[in-house]
Order: C-alpha cells, then structure tokens, then sequence
C-alpha cells in the first residue's frame, strides 16, 4: 500500500465528510463489483471505519466466482481425459465442481497448470509442443486484452497446440441485470477502476441513467476507496444519478481505445451464463470465426451442461449482494477456505473468503 | 465414469498441506499427533525439549524442498543447515551439533551437489555447530526432483531458558528481528523470473547469536519463533491459539520492504503470510521490551528490531490489526499455499 494513499489523517477527513452525508441522508447500502475492491476495502481497514455508516455489498466483481458449475466440470472432464494440459489461474484450480476441482484432477494425475499470465500459458503451449494445451480464460475486461494479444500472437507464430476455453463476462451488462431486478436496493455503485481502464467511464453512462443511480469509479488505495464513497453520497444528496469518476489518475471517459481494439479483433459479445446471475444477453465474449482454430470448445469438442450448484450453497445469492455471506448457512461451518462448497469461499477475491478471512467477528 | 466419480471423493494429500497454514495445522494435529502424541511434542514448538541424564535437550528436524536450489542470498544447503538451528535458537538452544541427510535424484549434477554440501558446511561453521552425521540417498530420475535435504540439530538449554507458545500471556510485548518477506520474494522472483525484485536477497542466516544476545539481556523471555512457512500471520495465530490469548499488532509497524511490498502487490500475496529465514519474533514481558529492542538492535542480524504489537486478554485465538488509514482488521491464518517449495 502506498503511504500517501493511506494517510490517517486524510482518511479522517474524508470520513468526517460520509459521517455529515449519513447525518443529513441516513446510512447509505453501497455495491461494489470488483474483487480487488472487496479485498482492500477489508484488508485496510475501511470495512471497519464505516461501520454504521455506510454498508458496503460484494456483487459479481469475482471472475473465478461468476463462472458456472457447468464450465469447471467440462474443463475438470477435458483435463481428466489426458488429451491435454490445462492452464489456468490459480484461484481456478480449487472451485468445486459437482465431481472434484481442477486441483482434485490434477492430484489424481491430470496436468493441469497455475499461471500468472494467459502469455505464461502460451509459453507452456510453446515448451511442450505438440501436446495440446488449453487456458481456461476467466476474467472481466481488464484481463481480456492480454488473452486476446496471446491469441493474435500464437495465431501469426502459427501455434497449432495452443486453444482456450473463454469464460469471460462483460460488467456494464451484468449491472444493467442487477439494477433491474427488485431485488437488489442501493444507494449507488462504486465501479471497479481497473475494468475502466479498459472501457471508460463513459461504458456506465446509459445503464446508470436508465436506471436512475448514481455510480464512482474508485482506486484501490484506502482514500480512493473513502474519496469514491464521499463522492457517491455528495450525489445521493443531490439527486444526481449517472457516472462519477473518482480515478482520474488511472480512468478516462473513453477507456484505452487499443485495448479494446485489441478485444474486438479476437472476440464478439455473446450471450453467458453467470452464476447467480443466469443467462445475461450480450454478456461474454466468443471468438470470433477468424479464431475458431483456437476455440477449445472446438477443437476438443468441450460441451458445458447446466448443473446445478451444490446442495445449500448459496454463492449465487452472495454474487446478486442478496445474502451477506455470514448468513450463509454453510459458512465456516462446512464451507470454509480449506474445505470450500463454493467458489466465492475460494477465491482469494471472493467475498465470502474475505469475510471469513477479515471480518472483524 | 464411475471411476471419475470416485476420484474427487479419494481424500489425497494436497500441496496446501505443506504450505504452513491451516491445512498443515490439520495434517499435523489430524495425522501426525495422532500417531505420536506426547507432552513434549504437543507443545507444537519449533522443536521439542527432552530431559537426558538431567540434561535438558532441545531437539528439531526440518526437510528442505525449496525450489530453485540456489536463489539470491543462498542455496538449499545453507537454508536447511540454519533452518534447523533457528528451530533448535527457538527453543532457546544455541549451540549443539547437526546430522544432514540428502536424497538426490539420479542425474543430479554433482557439481551443483559440492556447491550445496560446501555452503552447508560454511553455515554451519558461521552458526558454530558441526555436522557430526549424515546420510545419502539415490533415486531413480523421476521419482524425486532435484534434491531434499533434511537436516536434524539437538542442543543443550541453558538452566532458567524456557520457552514455549504456552507461556505467552496477556500483557507480553511482541517484538520483531527485522523486516518480512524478503526470502519469500527472493525464492518467487528467482523462480518465477520477476525482474524488478533483482534486488531482493534472501534474509536466510542464523539466529543463535542474536537469541542469545536477547537471552542475556532479559530473564524472563516467553516464547520466540521464526516466521517461515506461513509468515508472521501464521505464528502469531498459533500463539494466539496455543496460549488462549489475543494479539493485536500494529500493522504500519511491521518493517517491509519496498521491493517486498511491490511484489506483494502485483501477486496479490499478503506480506505478513510471507516466509522469512532470518527473522524472529520475540513474546516477553513489557518491562522487558525496552532491553530485548536494545539487544537485537545492537546484533548484525537485528538492527531493523521493533514492537509490532501486544498480547491481551481478547478472544482465544484472536489476531487482528489496526490498518495504516485507521482502521481495523482480523490477521488469519494463511489458508494454504499457491506458492509451494519456498522453503
């Protein structure tokens, strides 16, 4: 953490000012959908000093946690078989399927491999040629462009073992789902400020007008994290709804035009499945017909079924900022970091890891 | 199929449960207890103590997988020699002698085995204990990588030196040599090819000296562990747990690098969980804060000394911090390990 986002004497400042909002508006229920926000806003402390003011909901910020039941078990079966190696992220590997994890596989003698980097995976495909390797590519718009610059790279090095399996999801349309259900009731959103690197403020515009809340990209530092919150008060008091940005140092309108060029030359939008969430239009990304010699799905004939998720997890209503964790049934009981049931207990950016990890009890 | 399905419900041994986290805290109390119970080894201290013709002896073993063998600021031959002395330095013994034990893989390059066996005898040497027995073992490539070195060290205590996670009460001071993580990032950033930790060395070295330096300067000294598998958090949850206390520490005040912390950051590691092979941590009366801080600052090993917190009569098990930006925060058990054979 770097100091100077972390002064006490600022974050006293800042939260002088939320305490005033409260006074004058009441506490304020606030979403955040990134994993990165769910972890600091624990880790530093945050959590803590806005106890009473303003209540702060993990949505489906998790990228490992938002992935289907249906997606681990096809990946956990491809690798069982022996025709490949599998390349993942870390936190991928132990998500329970309905028969074992990626880590269970691999214990019982399947390869299957941690990577940093969808680059590092590539590298593996290049080392072990011609066994075929696939990555199992899960993340948001912040990790897409590297996947996607993996892809553009094994296709002019005319890599032939190299696929990927792609799960991943798109935010702006997954708030657009969440903000019109009744279910879910908030006085704002503070939006991840890494997706919006990618995609800009401007990405968030229509949805938060359509649907008439207010929203901040916030930093990850400690007084980002308080600075976004004063700021989506300052709009709850005003009745402002729309897109703040509270990340100007890293965030655009317009987002990094090549990132997303970079996106858009491999994959389409597709309609997805997410956990908790259902079938969102429009909401992941498939490659696109110049790829397909890349599609795992393809080339090694993955099918992905509708499975349910295991008896009494209730991950689903956790990801919809439905259920607090703690009131999860399973929680620390048989579900725990150790012995996880579902997959936001897993990841290190789950939100029921990070309740049973910091939550002060 | 049905094969598959069986398969997930097989309970294996997984790399978590050599992380030094929870999932070890299971296999050992689950497994290893099981099979040995006893009063000495219950205490679950870095080694145990023995009374031998009225002599009390601290005894300790450790097996060494780390990966690579050679990484900046040391090798697996100087790492395991003084992994074992720090366990047997824990327990307040800081002299004795070693046996030093290695399984190599056949194909092992035996050049690469001179470089270890020369470095663990220079550790040896620096920490003043001898290697009076050995044993080596050849496998098959394939069925072992690379080379383990298990070392075993025995030690005499000195009268009055007692030191155990039991003896830690509210009230105690905790104390730390110096700043984390440094072994942790060195290992990771050889082995993953992280450029901008070049600078990184690991803190591996030998902490008899400064025990003893701490020893001399207060007589009533509680408990001392070093953080290695499982970091800082890991320690201070098993004194927490093993002594019924709670620990709050002050997380600005535990000294980290800037390096450390960078690499943290990009990885998603949490420092405190980060293995050193250097540092110790100290659990002592408060009165006797002042003197133990002076004597680890005036040893080479332990300028970077300070308090990084207290023990209190709080919640069983408890160990929680209060953050940099003024809040506060539970400090868990590290879970399990994604980062296997660090140490």
């Amino acid at each position: 953490m770097t100091e100077a986002f972390a002064d006490p004497a600022a974050a006293a400042a800042l939260l002088g000012r939320i305490r005033r909002h409260v006074d004058e508006g009441g506490p304020a229920g606030v979403m955040e959908v990134c994993g990165t926000h769910t972890v600091n806003i624990f880790r530093s402390g945050v959590r803590e000093m806005l106890r009473g003011l303003v209540e702060i909901i993990s949505g489906p910020g998790c990228p490992v946690c938002v992935t289907p039941t249906g997606h681990i078990d096809a990946a956990v079966e491809l690798v069982r078989s022996g025709r490949v190696t599998l390349a993942t992220f870390g936190d991928m590997v132990r998500v329970p399927g309905s028969r074992g994890s990626l880590a269970d596989a691999r214990s019982g003698g399947a390869d299957v491999r941690v990577v940093y980097s969808p680059l590092d995976a590539l590298r593996i495909a290049e080392d072990i040629a011609p066994r075929p390797v696939v990555f199992l590519a899960v993340g948001f718009e912040t990790t897409q462009p590297a996947v996607a610059a993996s892809l553009a790279r094994a296709k002019s090095g005319k890599l032939d073992n190299f696929t990927i399996f792609p799960v991943h999801r798109l935010i702006p349309p997954a708030l657009s789902a969440l903000l019109s259900s009744d279910e879910l009731s908030v006085d704002g959103l503070m939006l991840p400020g890494h997706v919006s690197v990618v995609i800009g403020c401007g990405a968030y515009e229509p949805v938060l007008t359509r649907r008439g809340v207010p929203g901040v990209v916030a930093g990850f530092e400690p007084l980002d994290i308080l600075g976004a919150l004063e700021m989506l008060l300052r709009m709850r008091s005003r009745g402002e709804v729309g897109v703040r940005n509270g990340y100007k140092r890293a965030v655009t309108d317009e987002g990094n035009e090549a990132a997303r060029r970079a996106i858009d030359e491999v994959f389409e939008p597709a309609d997805a499945v997410w956990r908790g969430l259902g079938a969102i239009p429009a909401s992941g990304l498939r490659l696109r017909s110049a790829y397909s010699d890349f599609d795992a799905g393809r080339v090694h004939g993955i099918s992905v079924r509708d499975v349910p998720d295991p008896p009494g997890c209730r991950c689903g209503d956790v990801l919809r900022g439905a259920l607090p964790p703690p009131e999860c049934g399973l929680f620390g009981v048989s579900c725990t970091p150790e012995s996880p049931v579902g997959p936001c207990m897993v990841s290190s950016e789950g939100s029921c890891a990070a309740y049973y990890h910091w939550g002060m009890r | 199929m049905g094969g598959e399905r069986g398969e997930a419900s097989v309970e294996r041994v997984l790399l978590a449960h050599g992380g030094g986290g929870r999932k070890s805290a299971q296999l050992i109390s689950g497994v290893m207890l099981a099979a040995f119970d006893n009063p000495a080894l219950s205490e679950l201290a870095d080694g145990g103590v023995v009374e031998l013709g009225g002599v009390r002896i601290a005894v300790s073993t450790d097996s060494h997988i780390v990966s690579p063998i050679f990484f900046p600021g040391g090798d697996i031959g100087s790492l395991a020699v003084w992994g074992t002395v720090n366990d047997l330095a824990m327990c307040g013994a800081t002299t004795g002698a070693l046996a030093f034990a290695v399984i190599a893989a056949e194909g092992f390059p035996m050049d690469d085995l001179r470089r270890v066996v020369r470095s663990a005898g220079a550790a040896a040497e620096r920490a003043g204990f001898a290697v009076i027995t050995g044993d080596t073992k050849v496998v098959p490539a394939g069925e072992a990588d690379g080379l383990f070195v298990t070392t075993t060290g025995v030690g005499p205590l000195a009268e009055g030196v007692d030191l155990r996670p039991a003896r830690v009460r509210p009230g105690d001071a905790v104390l730390l040599s110096g700043p984390v993580g440094e072994h942790g990032v060195a290992v990771l950033s050889e082995r993953e090819g992280l450029s901008f930790t070049a600078d990184v060395s690991s803190d591996s070295a030998p902490l008899s000296r400064l025990v003893e330096d701490v020893l001399a300067a207060c007589s009533d000294v509680h408990a001392m562990r070093d953080p290695t598998r499982g970091g800082v958090a890991a320690v201070l949850n098993e004194i927490a747990a093993r002594a019924g206390v709670s620990v709050e520490i002050d997380e600005a005040a535990v000294p980290i690098s800037d390096a450390v912390s960078g690499a943290c950051e990009l990885l998603g590691l949490d420092p405190l969980a980060l293995p050193s092979e250097g540092r110790c941590l100290v659990f002592l009366p408060e009165a006797d804060a002042g003197a133990a801080l002076a004597a680890m600052r005036g040893n080479e090993l332990g300028g970077g000394a300070v308090r990084i917190g207290s023990v209190t009569a709080g919640a069983a098990g408890m160990v929680s911090a209060a953050t940099p930006v003024g809040g506060r925060r539970i400090v868990d058990m590290p879970p399990g390990e994604l980062l296997p054979r660090i140490c």
